[in-house]
């Protein structure tokens, strides 16, 4: 299973809930998957998938999942502690990690290699950290969204993507369209 | 009342509530206040790009952000300046320590100085420049200023506005 997998099992799950999606081939899969205005898509800043997320989760009290990558967790490693220790229990952090960079040709990431982001984590401070397989994804994300404990999931699963178009919305209708999820 | 004060009551009275920082020697004291502060949730953040995408998803999420850092970080969040806070149209306010200005001790600091304002005029950010501690009396009508027009807005402050260092 690669990303876009994961991301066709997850959809009937996350589809109504507040999703902040990964810049890239993340974001103009799960477009094309399973397009909803509760989806922010992410057509900039690498690595703030994650930063995001929380900060809407700290703000208000719906479930938040942010969809990362391995590549963009190490992008931005200091949203780790960070997380660790503002805990937001309506707050999961999903990183899809593939071992490699997807979206500009799968140039392998250290995560493929001798580091582990579960482990980083859990020494960042992170409570509950849960690694997976791929297949087992969607009812890992189950149980996290039912529990509420902030949660970082951390799903292995093999690189490689599969051909999307490039998401033309503009980002002032993909925010007001988020806001509006978010208010309703 | 001192200037650290009289910030932070204008963040509470513009209704900011959720403040990001990254620590300034100059910045300590109001980041202090900011912290001491119920009515606003404080979040150190680890990099000022970092800090931006917090204040970005806490905007979405109905509250009003804010960052405190230093001129330094504006080399580090260009990207995210353009491409999340400008791009989305999202305002936030940066309270912005402007090292290497007079009275400045560190030679290095001057580099990013001579640079700091020229990127902001580059990157259209409206900029104002506290150099005497009365100028902090506009704090409030940027603030106001900044959530009307939904864009990012830099706030330098030099070393004569927080009298030395």
């Amino acid at each position: 299973m690669n990303r876009s997998d994961i991301l066709k099992d997850i959809a009937p799950i996350i589809s109504n809930e507040l999703v902040v999606c990964n810049i890239g081939l993340p974001s103009q899969e799960l477009h094309l998957i399973d397009d909803q205005p509760s989806n922010f898509y992410m057509l900039g800043t690498m690595g703030l998938s994650s930063s995001i997320g929380l900060g809407l989760a700290l703000a208000q009290d719906k479930k938040v999942i942010s969809i990362d990558g391995d590549g963009s967790v190490l992008t931005n490693f200091g949203t780790l502690p960070t997380i660790a220790n503002n805990v937001a229990d309506n707050y999961i952090l999903l990183v899809i990690d593939n071992g490699s960079y997807g979206s500009t040709g799968d140039q392998p990431t250290y995560a493929g290699k001798k580091t582990s982001i579960t482990a980083v984590a859990k020494a960042c401070g992170c409570e509950n950290v849960v690694e997976c397989q791929a297949e087992d994804t969607a009812q890992v994300l189950k149980d996290a969204l039912a529990g509420n404990k902030m949660t970082i999931i951390v799903a292995k699963c093999e690189s490689g993507n599969i051909k999307v178009p490039v998401i033309t919305m503009d980002p002032v209708v993909i925010r007001a369209r988020f806001m509006d999820a978010v208010q309703s | 009342m001192s200037v650290n004060d009289k910030i932070v009551s204008d963040l509470v009275a513009n209704n900011v509530n959720f403040v990001t920082t990254v620590p300034c020697k100059q910045l300590a004291g109001v980041i202090d206040a900011i912290e001491a502060q119920d009515s606003i949730y404080h979040i150190p953040a680890n990099k000022e790009d970092e800090g931006m995408g917090l204040c970005a998803g806490a905007f979405m999420g109905g509250k009003r952000p804010a960052i405190i850092m230093q001129n330094t970080a504006i080399g580090v969040t260009i990207n995210t300046l353009v491409t999340l806070t400008q791009y989305y149209r999202m305002p936030l306010p940066m309270l912005i320590s402007y090292r290497g200005e007079l009275g400045e001790p560190v030679a290095c600091q001057v580099e990013m100085a001579v640079h700091t304002k020229a990127l902001l005029a580059q990157l259209n950010i409206p900029t104002y420049h506290f150099h005497k501690p009365e100028d902090v009396e506009e704090l409030d009508a940027i603030l106001k200023h900044t959530f009307m027009c939904n864009k990012p807005v830099a706030i330098l402050t030099d070393a004569s506005f927080w009298q030395g260092y």
